[in-house]
């Protein structure tokens, strides 16, 4: 599908050339097969995930928000796992335009990220996050979120924990994957469960697992997690360009949810 | 204002970095002028990913990065490079490799392609140098 030229953009490129092109030559396996996959643009953030998925019509994101969660984990591995479900809340928070739950949410993400000891420049990320929400600035709140994301995962990389980086996206991933599979049980809609195709995802996080330390996938939160993925992945493969059934939607939400249970679970060892 | 933010953030975003692997010069220059680009497209209300892949691309050569986009959505892909990079030329392929329709713009050692999936999954960006020697190029997209 081609996109509407804005004119503002047409202004700015006015010395630049503008075309439609296609490349006509198809890519061989060998090169699809080497590309360079990479958390920072691979993963995708939950705030694209939901700015599709509210495209045929606004959900009712508040009805996606679940109880607090205990901040009191000691496994640097759960706590990693349930900072990436709190920035998707903040990001589900956000698209409902409610500021006293983007507060909280910043908040319980602060209390989280000083248990891994990450850097001043997280932590100071909090008040900015209360300030863009007192005053309803949305756009700045999503983009003040994804650079909280990043810079968690900076610090903890500049930490040597950069095992637990992928943690982080993948505990977004799969909270943004509960949130928009129950938003769409909710009110059955096509076009809106298209966004639930998502098979390279999971498989990219997979793979990311396995390379991790093995004390780390070891541990056994993650092992259930990383035993939980496989299962997963079937349920985001669906023939490209269809839509999944409510029935496809519900075991997905099912899967997602027992996934969920698990990471914010305080009985996990 | 967006668009101060996002340099802001952009430089933010190095400053961060630093603390992982130190930036070459010709990351930080490609970096700063991709950036440059995106303004336009914050402009138009599209939000710029907080993330980037920077590397060398040489002429004659591919180079793929691997995106999982989402059907309804609105993509811009922008690379850019320093002055070695005379044209470069930015183009998307779907999960089979097929070559995607995209609109594009292209100036010195910058360029976008921009798309609307009507599919949601993994699509491959390739990166290649039409004119210039060999450098680094950087790497990020827009949505709305």
């Amino acid at each position: 599908m081609i996109l509407r030229v804005p004119l503002g953009t047409l202004v700015y490129f006015a010395a630049m050339t503008l075309a439609f092109a296609v490349e006509t030559a198809a890519l061989p396996p060998d090169q699809m097969a080497k590309a360079i996959k990479t958390d920072a643009l691979t993963i995708p953030t939950p705030g694209e995930l939901f700015a599709a998925f509210e495209k045929p019509g606004k959900p009712d994101w508040a009805g996606q928000y679940r109880n607090p969660i205990p901040m009191t984990y000691r496994n640097r591995a759960q706590i990693a796992l349930n900072l990436g479900g709190l920035i998707a809340d903040g990001f589900i928070a956000v698209q409902a335009q409610d500021s006293q739950q983007v507060k909280n949410i910043g908040t319980d993400i602060i209390k989280l990220a000083k248990a891994l000891g990450v850097s001043e420049n997280v932590l100071s990320r909090g008040n900015s996050i209360n300030e863009f929400a007192e005053s309803s600035a949305w756009d700045t709140l999503q983009e003040e979120l994804e650079a909280t994301q990043n810079e968690v995962k900076a610090s903890m990389q500049s930490h040597r924990d950069q095992d637990l980086v992928i943690l982080v996206s993948l505990g977004g991933w799969i909270r943004g994957t509960q949130a928009v599979s129950a938003s769409v049980m909710k009110n059955y809609d096509a076009g809106a469960a298209k966004v639930l195709r998502q098979p390279a995802v999971v498989n990219f996080i997979h793979s990311k697992i396995s390379d991790v330390d093995p004390e780390l996938r070891n541990e056994p939160l993650v092992k259930e997690v990383t035993a939980q993925l496989s299962g997963l992945e079937k349920l985001v493969t669906f023939q490209s360009g269809k839509a999944p059934t409510l029935d496809e939607v519900r075991k997905l939400n099912e899967a997602a949810t027992k996934l969920m249970e698990a990471i914010q679970s305080k009985d996990t060892k | 204002m967006k668009r101060l933010l996002v340099i802001l953030f952009g430089v933010a975003f190095l400053a961060g970095g630093a603390f992982v692997r130190a930036q070459t010069d010709e990351e930080v220059e490609a970096h700063k002028q991709v950036l440059d680009l995106t303004g336009a497209f914050s402009n138009e209300g599209f939000k710029l990913r907080d993330g980037h892949w920077a590397g060398m691309v040489k002429p004659a050569e591919r180079t793929l990065i691997a995106v999982n986009l989402y059907a309804g959505n609105q993509y811009w892909f922008s690379a850019a490079a320093n002055a070695k990079a005379k044209k470069i030329a930015v183009d998307l392929y779907d999960e089979n490799g097929r070559p995607m329709v995209t609109e594009t713009y292209s100036a010195d050692g910058k360029a976008s392609a921009g798309f609307s999936p009507v599919s949601s999954g993994q699509y491959f960006v390739s990166l290649g140098l039409v004119e210039g020697e060999a450098t680094t190029f950087c790497l990020v997209y827009s949505y709305k």
